[in-house]
């Protein structure tokens, strides 16, 4: 079946609306007044388009999990989500530490055909933090992984980063850190400060966050690696990779949706919607990640989407599992963290969202400019509603979002993988 | 007064000193009768929901909650998650069905009784969250500080010891500067939460150099197992620097008392002879805490009987 789309009257990237036809899975022409006979037609005036969203951590827990989200699911709430592309973070049951595990992932990806779907592998074995995963083996396989993470648990011992570090570049990957010293943060409950001490939480100090990024920057350094810092939360770990940056260190790293809008204010009700790990931090460094967002220190947006089961959040505190939904609303809270406040442009959110989180994975067919000949992966938002988000409407299976109530701006109208709609309408197809 | 009594902070001082006046007419009305009992809360059901085992908090409760004729359950739970026994919410929704009025509750997860009060009618009282506060410990600290010293306003209170995981000390911070005291922490800086500086008191790492000024000297009590988590090198060092002792108490002004929540570790944080010294209220703490719970549940729940 080919298909053939004709997109009217689109804003690419905010600018001088333009019409856009899809055919054969690429954009097959830009201009004004394109006629196309048999092409189906989506009037999509006052709509921005985008190249497809990428994120760089999801959680499906599938395998494992199945009651908190699936494959099938977590890429339905993707698509909705405008994102043609997803790195599935490797925590799943049974751990994706072998070829077997993430190509069984990846399978299922392509099953669901919504988002394609990037297995990410664990870089020690069952994220157990003291032995070598077969990196090399998960490169190779059809899923071809690029991305490895121990996500959840830090690979703390300097030793096994670096050898990590070293090992990936025999096939060009990465190690993509979840940056938590463990000796600091055992038993820790909330961003350690003025909040934790009043509502009697342990504190996860930021230190925690910025020593291993620190450390870990020295590492890629002196070994001449590739090295990808996960949701950076904290001041203090943007100025650790700026001056890396500087010193030309190659370090990428993400911040994640609900870093940019939420504080640790959220934890003073107890309810674990807010736990997340990292911890909500304070205004301070919500304003330093915008920034450092807006300037490039930061590269991508990664949603860290985490789905649980109820029970793991209607409960105590400390009983809770970390971690909060976020591919749904990503786009939204973007929107009114760099959009609204005039830090990025448009463009400039295409190239945290979409252009240098494909860059990063190494996903070929994503991130590529609206231009002739690219493919056909993008998301048409309209920016001017504004919606309040329902926990009973969303795609995932969980129904931990921190943003229930809350008012949101702009919606994903439609997206598009390899010319077809994954999305139209809001809905998903299928 | 608000529904429940989650925090000290819940209590503006016209809400605490109607408790302390209350626990005052209790006692009075009490005073010297044969049957220690008021028909006040007849009727009315007092579920003691403990997932922390503290037998002197509930027995303390419990007998606050018969001496004013109301029902009382006991209900011991395992917490949640942990034990993979019955939810939090699961153990609410079912008291919510036997009626309970008032729902006392121990739990070592901090704002466990704030998840509770969401799912519940009835009022919830904090008897101890984790490392977060003890609000009618803090009640029954205070009233034992003004029939000690007929005032709160003005008064000095030192409270020295592992404030980092102490309910006691967060709830007694909150409600005594609500009454006016002016508060010292002691406590090596280990001990010391970050962030301490937002709250309203002075902070000290020197016992010696606080005690001639204090009137109220409130004694921590410090686990062992502290030590083994190195926030202090050993129980013969932390008592040294931060025990008080006999010579300790020499020091102290003619008139002040001397405080303890218990259980004590008699020779760690306090030695026996202060702890039996006529300085000590810690007798006395126990029976005021009944008056002060009293009032609590009747303050409460007797105002809208149904
Ligand atoms: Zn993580």
């Amino acid at each position: 079946m080919t298909s053939l789309w004709l997109i009217r009257g689109v804003r690419p990237y905010g600018e001088d609306p333009v019409d856009l036809l899809l055919r054969d899975g690429a954009i097959a022409e830009v201009g004004v007044g394109l006629v196309a006979k048999d092409a189906e037609v989506l009037d999509a005036g006052g709509l921005i388009a985008l190249p497809g969203l990428v994120d760089l951590h999801t959680h499906l827990r599938e395998p494992g999990r199945e009651d908190a989200e699936t494959v099938q699911t977590g890429s339905r709430a993707a698509a909705l989500g405008g994102f043609t592309a997803v790195h599935a973070m490797a925590n799943t049951d049974p751990v994706a530490d072998t070829a077997g595990v993430v190509e069984q992932v990846w399978r299922l990806g392509r099953e669901a055909g919504l988002v394609d779907v990037a297995p990410v592998g664990a870089v020690t074995v069952g994220l157990a933090g003291t032995q070598l995963a077969e990196l090399g083996a998960m490169a190779d396989s059809p899923a071809r992984v690029r991305v490895f993470s121990d996500d959840g648990f830090c690979v703390a011992d300097p030793a096994l980063m670096r050898r990590a570090l070293e090992y990936v570049k025999a096939f060009d990957g990465v190690i993509a850190q979840h940056a938590e010293e463990p000796r600091l943060t055992q038993g820790a409950q909330m961003h350690e400060g003025v909040l934790s001490a009043r509502l009697g939480l342990a504190g996860w100090p930021s230190v925690a966050e910025e020593a291993i990024i620190a450390r870990d920057v020295l590492l890629a350094a002196h070994v001449g690696s590739r090295l990808h810092v996960c949701h950076v939360s904290t001041r203090g770990s943007v100025d650790i990779v700026a001056r890396a940056k500087a010193d030309g260190v190659a370090v990428t790293c993400e911040v994640t949706p609900h870093h940019l809008l939420l504080t640790d204010e959220y934890v003073t009700g107890y309810d674990p919607l807010f736990k997340v790990n990292p911890p909500l931090r304070t205004a301070d460094d919500v304003d330093a990640l915008r920034a450092g967002l807006a300037d490039g220190t930061i590269d991508a947006i990664a949603t860290d989407h985490a789905p649980h089961a109820m029970e793991d959040k209607e409960c105590e505190w400390a009983m809770a599992r970390p971690g909060m939904l976020g591919l749904e609303q990503a786009l939204s809270v973007a929107v009114e963290a760099m959009i609204e406040t005039g830090l990025l442009d448009w463009r400039g959110l295409a190239d945290r969202m979409s252009v240098r989180p494909a860059r990063i994975g190494q996903l070929d067919g994503h991130g590529q400019p609206l231009e002739v000949g690219r493919p056909a992966n993008l998301v048409l938002v309209d920016p001017d509603v504004r919606r309040v988000v329902s926990s009973a409407d969303l795609a995932s299976r969980a129904r931990n979002t921190p943003y229930a109530q809350r008012e949101l701006p702009a919606r994903v109208v439609a997206t598009f993988l390899r010319g077809r709609p994954t999305v139209l309408d809001g809905k998903a197809q299928r | 007064m608000k529904r429940h009594l989650l925090s000290a902070a819940d209590l503006d001082l016209g809400d605490a000193t109607l408790i302390l006046d209350t626990a005052a007419q209790i006692d009075a009305a009490l005073a010297g009768r044969e049957v220690k009992k008021l028909p006040t809360l007849r009727g009315r059901t007092v579920v003691n929901l403990f997932f922390e085992d503290s037998t002197r908090t509930r027995i303390s409760f419990e007998l606050a909650a018969k001496r004013l004729s109301a029902d009382v359950i006991n209900f011991a739970a395992k917490g949640s998650s942990v034990s993979k026994g019955e939810s939090l919410k699961d153990t609410a929704l079912t008291l919510e069905a036997m009626g309970a009025d008032a729902i006392v509750c121990r739990h070592s997860a901090s704002g466990a009784p704030h998840r509770l009060a969401e799912w519940v009618q009835g009022s919830v009282i904090n008897a101890g969250d984790g490392t977060h506060e003890h609000p009618t410990q803090a009640l029954l600290d205070a009233y034992t500080i003004r029939r000690r010293l007929g005032r709160l306003d003005g008064v000095r209170v030192t409270i020295v010891g592992d404030v980092l995981h102490s309910r006691v000390a967060r709830s007694n911070v909150l409600l005594l500067d609500t009454l006016g005291a002016q508060i010292t922490l002691v406590a090596p800086p280990t001990l010391l939460p970050v962030g301490i500086g937002s709250w309203p008191v002075e902070v000290s790492y020197d016992l010696d150099a606080v005690l001639a000024k204090a009137d109220v000297v409130m004694m921590l009590r410090v686990q062992q197992e502290r030590m083994n988590a190195s926030y202090f090198p050993s129980a013969r060092e932390y008592s040294r620097r931060y025990g008080l002792d006999a010579r300790r108490m020499a020091v102290l002004p003619e008139d002040a008392i001397v405080m303890h929540p218990g259980p004590m570790n008699r020779g760690m944080e306090i030695a026996a002879e202060v702890a039996d010294s006529v300085r000590s209220t810690i007798v006395e703490q126990v029976s005021n805490g009944l008056s002060v719970r009293m009032a609590v549940l009747y303050l409460l729940l007797g105002g809208d009987s149904k």
